[in-house]
């Protein structure tokens, strides 16, 4: 059961490796970033090494990806707001 | 009466193929498709694509002999695992086996950046507060880097926040940043007996920083968490790291005895210095992760 969720979790992985690559819009590229740094906190807990699983929800999946929202928004590459 | 009817039924045609939006004649006009004009390429264009073409193929060119550079490095690197590996000699041993009775820290890998290896760690919060530094230097907001423009943008913007603001997304924050913040501390605190420590420890305290200022605005965040506390608090820790750590560094680690007593292993004071390195570090970690989000942000902490 275990070694399917594994495979099932690799998979994923580079599903949202390929689909950030080939996003046009920069926000879904942020937004799958931060589920690739999701799924990735669930192998690196499942690889038993919790305390990079703690960092990297907290860098990846947090800061990360406010980051880039941040410099999305202070770069006008934001869809559907007013400044665009 | 004729002239009105026909001028209808040519905007109706004209919505029909998708042209212009049923809308008042005023507005319709300005909807109207330009045509599409291509000017004719003059002799510089065509040296600029024939430039273009060719930085194409020398960029391929480039990426094809780097791939081949990393690929030969790749083969000749020694076999993943084998035992004549550099990286497979005694001190993993001495570290799994005496880590505990030496650095009295039950969290091994704690005892091994912040004790045996200090001074890696020591760089890396370095590299953090060069980061927040240049950092700052690029994005702060001060006398010499102010842009009309962009200062009357940025007020705009506050007045849009400051009416619309998210009931959801506050009453959330009330419940969820405190318990964030405290799960923080304690990973710093018991860093050297769980899994955890400085660094992920201080991302989390940063994080739970970041959701407290998007929630309340940057103002409340200010009250206790400005300029001089920011500064403070990254200059100190560096500072205290530093000079607890001083004769270790210079000394290579060997000229001195411990004389600070290690404790029972698993108690929270315990562990000689890591405690108090892993504080630090934590400190400096959340500091340049809020500091980055409030320097992208508004220009200033």
């Amino acid at each position: 059961m275990s070694v399917v969720f594994e495979c099932l979790l690799l998979f994923s992985l580079i599903l949202c490796a390929i689909f950030a690559l080939t996003q046009k819009r920069l926000l879904m590229v942020a937004i799958i970033y931060m589920a690739y740094s999701l799924i990735m906190t669930i192998i690196w807990a499942m690889l038993q090494s919790p305390d990079l699983a703690i960092t990297e929800a907290a860098v990846g999946a947090g800061v990360t990806g406010i980051l880039l929202f941040v410099t999305l928004k202070k770069i006008h590459a934001l869809k559907g707001t007013k400044d665009e | 009466m004729s002239k009105k009817s026909r001028l209808f039924r040519s905007h109706f045609r004209a919505w029909l193929a998708g042209e212009e939006m049923p809308l008042r004649e005023r507005h319709v006009r300005t909807l109207h498709k330009k045509p599409h004009e291509r000017p004719e390429p003059v002799p510089e264009d065509v040296r600029i694509n024939r430039f273009i073409h060719l930085y194409h193929v020398s960029a391929v060119l480039v990426a094809v002999c780097i791939v081949a550079v990393l690929l030969y490095t790749v083969f000749h690197l020694p076999l993943f695992g084998s035992a004549n590996n550099p990286a497979s000699n005694e001190v993993a041993q001495r570290y799994i086996e005496q880590g505990l009775e030496e650095t009295g820290a039950v969290n091994i890998v704690s005892g091994m950046i912040l004790d045996y290896r200090a001074f890696d760690t020591f760089g890396e919060s370095n590299v953090l507060f060069l980061a927040i530094a240049s950092v700052l230097m690029l994005l702060l907001r001060d006398r010499n880097n102010i842009v009309l423009e962009e200062d009357v943008h940025e007020a705009h913007e506050r007045v849009i926040e400051k009416a619309n603001e998210d009931v959801i997304l506050k009453r959330v924050a009330n419940i969820v940043v405190p318990c964030i913040l405290l799960f923080g501390v304690y990973v710093v605190l018991n860093g050297h007996l769980s899994p955890g420590g400085g660094f992920s420890g201080g991302s989390i305290m940063g994080g739970g920083l970041i959701l407290f200022a998007v929630s309340y605005g940057p103002e409340r965040v200010k009250t206790f968490f400005g300029w001089k506390t920011f500064r403070a608090i990254v200059v100190g820790a560096l500072l205290c790291y530093a000079l607890s750590k001083a004769y270790a560094f210079f000394t290579g680690a060997n000229g001195l005895e411990n004389h600070i007593p290690l404790g029972t292993p698993g108690a929270i004071l315990s562990a000689g210095l890591i405690l108090l390195l892993d504080i630090c570090v934590g400190l400096v970690v959340a500091c340049t992760m809020y500091g980055f989000y409030a320097l992208i942000n508004r220009g200033e902490i």
